[in-house]
This record gives C-alpha cells, structure tokens and sequence, in this order.
C-alpha cells in the first residue's frame, strides 16, 4: 500500500516537473547554484581568516625564538595583546575608515557596522573577520622590530593607532572599493592582491620607525660601532613559527579571492613556490656571504618570499613568482646585513627586511609581471609607475607617522625601559615574571 | 697559589673577560649563580601571588693563578665589573692547596699557568 502511494506520488512529481520545468525548473537550478556559490565563498573567506588568525602564533615564536629567553613573556604579550587591542579598534573604528564611503581620504560609515542587521547571516560578518585578521597582521609585525627594550604601555598604545587609523586610512586608499569605499590608490590602477603594501609595507616601515626610535638594545653595538650578535634563544621555536605563518599564508593569498574556484589552488601554486624559492636563494647568499647555511636567515628567507608574492599572486605566472620569491631571497639577507652594518638599526628579527623592503619589492614586481599589463608582458612603464606610487605613499604614509607616533610616546609616557630592567629582562620588570621559571637561563648579554 | 672567586653582574661578563684579557689572564671558568646581597632580590609575582624571596641572577667567576697574577686579576675584575652601583658584586680569595693537569700529571704552578 505504501509502495504505491510513493510511486504514486513519484510520478505525479515527475509529471509535474516536466510539465513546468521550462517554466521554473531552471531558475531554480540556478538560484541553488548561485546560492550554493555564495555560500562555498563564505566558507572558504572564514576558513582562510582562521589561517589568517593563526598566524598571530606564527609571529609569536619567529619573535620568541629569535630573542632572548629573558624578554619571552613580553613577546608573548604583545602578540596576544595588539591582536586584542587591534580586534577592538578596527572593529570600532578602523573598518568604517576603511571600507565605509570614502570621502576621498578616508572611509566615513560601517562604524560597528552600523546599518547592518546584527543578527543577520549576511557575508558582511565574513568580510569583517577576514579584514580583522589582516589589520592584526599589519600590527603585529612591529613587536619584533622593537623587541626586548619597549615599554609594554608604550606598544599598546601603538597597537591601538595603527589598527584604529594608520593601516586603516591607507587600507582605504587600495582596497576600499572592496566594499563601499573607493580610494585614489586603486582608481589609478595599483595592484596589491593580498597585501605587500597594505599590510607588510604599512608594519614594515612602522617597524622601522620604532627601531630607529628606540635605538639598539645596550650591547648591540661596540664602543667602535662594529655590530655584535645577540643570538636568539630557541631556533626551533623560530622554525615553528615560520612554518605556522607559511601554513597561515595559505589563508592569506588564496583567501583574498574570497571566491571558491579553481584560482585558490593556482594562488597557493605561486605562493608556495615563492617561499620555497626565497628559502633556496637566501640559503644561498647566508652560505656565500656568511660561510655557513645560516638558519635564522633562511627562515627569513621564507618570509621575504611569501611577502614579496603577496601582491601579485593571483596575477602573475607560477614561473614569474619563482623568480620574485628567488629576488626577495637574496633582498632579505643583504638588507638585514646592511640594516645591521651600515644603518646600525638594531631589528632583532629582520622584520623591517622581511615586510617593508620584499613588501616593497613584492608589489614593484607587479609592475613587470603582470600578465595583463606588466612590463614583462608589454604593459609599458604604466603599471610600474602606479605599483612605484604605491610604494612610496606607504614608506611616507608609515615611516612618517610613525617616527611622529614614536616620538610622541617617547616624550610622554617613554618608549624605552629601564637599562637595569633591559639588562634583567622584561619579563621581570614588565610582567613580573619569567617564561623559563625552573631553567637557569645565562642573562650575561 | 690562589683560587679567586668572583660574583658579578651578569652583564659585565664580557667587560671582566676584556679586561682579563688585556691583563693576559686567559683561563677562566664561568657559572650561573643566583644570589642576593645588599640589593635583597627582585620583586615577582606569579598569576596573582606573590612570590617571596626572590634570588638575583649572577655570575660566578673562578680563576685559579700564580701569586704574580694576583693583583691583575683582581684589578681586571674591578675594572670589567664596577658601575659603583649596589650589586656590583665581591671577590674572594682562597688559598689554593694543589692543582694537578690532568692530561700530563704537571702538578703546583706549572700546571696552572
């Protein structure tokens, strides 16, 4: 009896499908496909912002390992603390800055997301994190160049400004048409698919505006200004982290199409092969120059590929982004020897090499291989032009109000601590407490 | 023959070696320490306790050398280690009985210097 009624009801289906299946049976398709689409983007953007997100850890044990074991607390702190402050503040203010309405400099609504339902389920959510996730990445670079002699209150206040204004205004100026924005920088044509610019470049020069500020860690530099090494306390910790923010940068490029097709793949093809080709080439030139296969600057080395491909991942060829990530190896370990050498900045990880200089590089790269109007490729000197614009608005924008942000902390509530509480560790004089608490640990240098 | 000890400021560790150095004292032999003196330890506290005596870090020094070496290596430390604050740290010097090279059986002066 139950059988017939199914088949019954079957074949009325049926009837009835093919009946009107010209008349709705393919709008319907259509709308699933669509919907089916526009939820696979979804998944895939929230995924990738979770990779985004656990590269915080990545930071963390690059910047712990590459330091002292005396200042691991303070490293750990100011991960965990500018990824909070910056959650807060970019949700606060620094989104509405940069994707709300521009009013040619800078965005002016979506505070809080205000004007969206709270409760709704719409991809905005989805594009908030994914963005939340990259500003964290922007401020977070800087706590290794200045690590092991700021004052945590000083950093903190930073974390807040960057995340709230300085990488949101120029944020705004290259991706702001990702939503309801819409700045001069990309009206020109500039080119920055992931973030070499706005977010490695924008840490980066900060970074290098804390350094020079702050001025090398006591014994940094002889009495004659020859340099000396602090080596870092844990390598294997360094290697961890870099293998994290490797891992982690699988969100980071790929997740920026924030569409789910055939393209993830392909940008996780150049992405990888940059890193890979940065790790053999600054193998190369620490073997050649230093006369050991120096392990603290290979692994700089997979750093300077990864940020250098981030511009121009999704538009250049797998063989053109080799050949970047193979520059931006070579690049990394000659600036952070000319950083140390000639500059005398005192940059204990390399992050001014890594993110603001193969940043740099990264996105004048675009210039010459971009398939569709690079250099390379008969574009002319026009895209190079703009990518150069680019680069050089994030050096004044960054460096300049960083050295003026730095500057103001210094005069008011001091950016340096202590030397007696430098030469202790920060970990006793910041926190009040060590990270190796049971370990003797040599705190001659 | 004297044993000198010294506890230092772990920081001037490379100050003292220099300064040694200069003064042609090569052999040396480098400890972690913990202790207080007149500066009574550091102040920590640990997810809310406090923790109460809380022991420096320095560093033990020991030079075994000739009488001649006396007074430079002396001299060396002071002039590697002193900052004149509290802290800097003390010397002391012990009579040494013997000393014995293990590789070729020397024994007394020869086997130190």
């Amino acid at each position: 009896m139950k059988t017939i009624r199914l088949n019954l009801a079957f074949f009325v289906t049926l009837f009835f499908l093919f009946i009107v299946k010209d008349a709705w049976a393919t709008d319907a398709v259509a709308d699933a496909a669509e919907k089916l689409q526009s939820n696979m983007n979804i998944v895939w953007t929230a995924v990738a912002a979770f990779l985004v997100f656990f590269m915080q850890a990545g930071f963390a044990m690059v910047e712990g390992g590459f330091t002292r074991a005396k200042n691991t607390v303070n490293i750990m702190m100011k991960n965990l603390m500018d990824f909070s402050f910056g959650s807060l503040a970019f949700f606060f203010i620094g989104f509405g800055l940069m994707f709300g309405k521009s009013n040619g400099l800078f965005g002016t609504e979506h505070f809080m997301l205000s004007g969206y339902d709270a409760m709704s389920s719409d991809w905005i959510w989805t594009f908030l994190i994914f963005q939340t996730v990259f500003a964290a990445t922007s401020a977070t670079i800087v706590s290794g160049a200045m690590a092991e002699r700021t004052k945590f209150s000083a950093y903190l206040v930073y974390s807040i400004v960057i995340s709230a204004f300085i990488y949101p205004i120029f944020g705004s100026w290259a991706w702001g048409g990702l939503l309801d924005g819409g700045g001069w920088l990309e009206k020109l044509g500039f080119v920055d698919f992931a973030g070499s610019t706005v977010v490695h470049s924008i840490g980066g020069w900060l970074a290098l505006a804390g350094a020079v500020t702050l001025g090398p860690r006591i014994g940094k530099y002889g009495p004659d200004g020859s340099p000396r090494a602090i080596p870092g306390h844990n390598i294997a910790l360094a290697a961890l982290g870099v293998f994290i923010l490797w891992f982690g940068w699988f969100g980071f490029n790929p997740g920026s199409t924030t569409f789910a097709d055939g393209s993830i793949g392909r940008i996780a093809v150049t992405t990888n092969l940059a890193a890979a080709a940065g790790a053999v080439t600054a193998l190369i030139t620490s073997w050649t120059i230093l006369k050991k296969p120096d392990a603290s600057m290979t692994l700089n080395g997979v750093l300077a590929g990864l940020v250098a491909i981030t511009a121009g991942c999704a538009s250049v060829t797998p063989v053109a982004s080799v050949l970047i990530g193979a520059v931006a190896g070579i690049l990394v370990v000659l600036s952070v020897l000319f950083l140390d050498r000639t500059l005398k900045v005192d940059d204990p990880v390399g992050a001014v090499s890594v993110h603001a200089v193969c940043g740099a590089f990264g996105t004048l790269s675009v210039g010459l291989f971009n398939t569709e109007n690079g250099l390379f490729y008969g574009g002319g000197f026009r895209l190079l032009g703009v990518q150069a614009l680019g680069v050089l608005t994030a050096f004044i924008w960054a460096f300049g109000l960083g050295i003026a942000l730095f500057r103001l902390l210094k005069k008011t509530i001091g950016l340096r601590t202590s030397a007696e509480e430098e030469l202790q560790g920060l970990d006793i004089g910041e926190h009040g407490m060590e990270a190796y608490s049971g370990f003797q640990i040599f705190i001659t240098q | 023959m004297k044993l000198i000890i010294a506890y230092i400021q772990p920081e001037k560790l490379n100050a003292v070696k220099q300064a040694l150095y200069e003064r042609e004292i090569y052999k040396i032999s480098v400890t972690n320490a913990l202790g207080c003196g007149q500066q009574r330890g550091y102040h920590e506290t640990y997810r809310g306790v406090e923790i109460e005596v809380n022991l420096l870090k320095k560093v033990r020094i020991e030079i075994a050398v000739n009488e001649a070496f006396v007074q430079p290596t002396i001299e060396g430390i002071i002039a590697g280690a002193r900052t004149g604050n509290i802290g800097d740290g003390k010397i002391f010097i012990l009579d040494l009985v013997e000393c014995i090279r293990i590789r070729t059986g020397e024994t007394g002066s020869e086997a130190i210097g």
